[in-house]
């Protein structure tokens, strides 16, 4: 019916078409800032969530949290760390009580960066519990790093000192060394190096055991604009 | 006559005109994310969203929108649309849209999407190009469905993440990862040309009957 319009071969003018375009943007635009500002909420609460979630999992015992970062030499409780700046989550029990640090690590690992939380207690020097929270491993073999119940269950009781050490499955002999996963060899030894290296760089940072920051009530939602 | 047109209009896509199996269109998404059912239906249905949003704008302004700047204007209602599937999907379920990662704001790029905007639904009336944009979309959807529903159920022995076989059975995990993909896909493709093939034969056994019986 209107299939002459379509074929009209007069060409329109070059103001019509910037017109189109422009309307069409700035309708889009609209259309994009809307659905940015009413899923924010919602996916802010989701992350926020899913961190307490993966400290409470990696630090057993643990009720409460708040994020740490090294300000001047010592470690200070922020409500929002800047953009970028390293930071470790302080968990603590329902009394206020330090049980120990998670803290977040990343590195290569078979396909892709492995991002991943590990509890740390400086007490005993032990790393009490790893959580992968992103990882491209390959599915059905290096994915194991987080599937392997029995490999992700040797992260409950294992020493740092002097370094965590990935040994052939059935050979572990000592508490700072860790059984790898048959077929994913690569994938279990990114996941301790992953850990040593994040561990050299704080262990540093870290206030003797005992003089932790106290627990000041402040609820951490992770890094500012974080996105 | 009319409503025969529109029901044909609406189930072209899901078998005979079938983006997949038949037109090998948007193969990028049908081999990256199949690798579960799950996936699958995200991909899916976060397509389906996005074409028949945009074939039911694009329809709607197929007059105002001078032919010289179209294809700019199909993008930029096509991208709004995926923008919206990207948030919405990681508001709603944030571990899907983990696994589909960059495959989402990729939609923009399905040719099958601009290929129905500029082959249907700027030439159309809005309800036959919303109808035509359903059936597409529905048939992609089915598509990817049973690329993904195969290789769960070969590489992981599950479907929708629930066990099917007990624990002696070994995973195919070649299904799970890409060639797997391609495997499924070629043995699909095989199986809708031997289809057609027979189909042609049949029709054509059937001509040669009718012209020596006449």
């Amino acid at each position: 019916m209107t299939a002459g319009a379509n074929k009209d071969t007069t060409a329109p003018s070059s103001l019509r078409l910037v017109l189109t375009l422009a309307i069409a943007g700035l309708v889009s635009g609209i259309a994009i800032i809307g659905i940015y500002e009413s899923t924010l909420p919602t996916i802010t609460a989701n992350k926020a969530r899913e961190l307490r979630e993966a400290v409470f999992k990696v630090l057993p015992g643990v009720s409460q949290m708040q994020a740490l970062v090294h300000r001047e030499g010592a470690l200070v409780v922020v409500e929002k760390p800047a953009k970028d700046e390293p930071v470790v989550y302080g968990g603590y029990d329902e009394g206020g009580e330090f049980v120990g640090y998670a803290m977040p690590a990343a590195g290569p690992g078979f396909q892709d960066t492995i991002a991943l939380l590990y509890g740390y207690t400086p007490d005993k020097k032990l790393v009490v519990g790893m959580e992968v929270l992103e990882s491209r491993e390959t599915p059905g073999l290096g994915d194991k790093i987080y599937k392997d119940a029995s490999f992700v269950g040797g992260f409950s009781a294992l020493s740092v000192e002097p370094e965590i050490l990935a040994v052939k499955k059935g050979t572990k002999s000592a508490p700072n060394e860790i059984d790898a996963i048959t077929g994913a060899t690569i994938s279990s030894k990114a996941v301790v190096r992953i850990i040593n290296e994040a561990h050299s760089a704080w262990f540093e940072r870290l206030p003797a055991s005992g003089a932790e920051p106290e627990f000041v009530g402040v609820e951490s939602v992770g890094n500012e604009a974080d996105e | 006559m009319k409503k025969n047109e529109s029901y044909e209009d609406l189930i072209k896509g899901i078998w005979r005109d079938n983006p997949v199996f038949v037109q090998v269109l948007g193969m990028c998404p049908m081999l990256a994310v199949t690798n579960s059912a799950i996936n699958a239906v995200a991909m899916g249905g976060a397509t389906f969203f996005v074409l028949v949003g945009s074939s039911f704008l694009v329809s709607s302004f197929r007059n105002w929108i001078p032919k010289q700047v179209r294809i700019s204007c199909f993008i930029i209602i096509i991208a709004t649309f995926v923008t919206i599937a990207d948030y919405t999907l990681l508001a709603l379920v944030p571990k899907v849209h983990k696994e589909l990662g960059a495959f989402i704001p990729l939609i923009v790029a399905n040719c099958l999407i601009l290929g129905r905007q500029e082959a249907f639904a700027s030439r159309h009336p809005t309800r036959l190009a919303v109808l035509d944009a359903i059936g597409m979309a529905g048939g992609f959807m089915l598509a990817l469905l049973s690329l993904g529903a195969v290789r769960e159920i070969l590489g992981d022995g599950a479907l929708f993440g629930i066990k099917l076989f007990s624990e002696n059975f070994d995973p195919w995990i070649i299904m799970i990862l890409p060639p797997g993909g391609f495997l499924t896909l070629g043995v699909i493709l095989l199986f809708f040309n031997w289809i057609k093939f027979k189909k042609d034969e049949f029709l054509e056994d059937v001509a040669e009957a009718e012209r020596s019986g006449s």
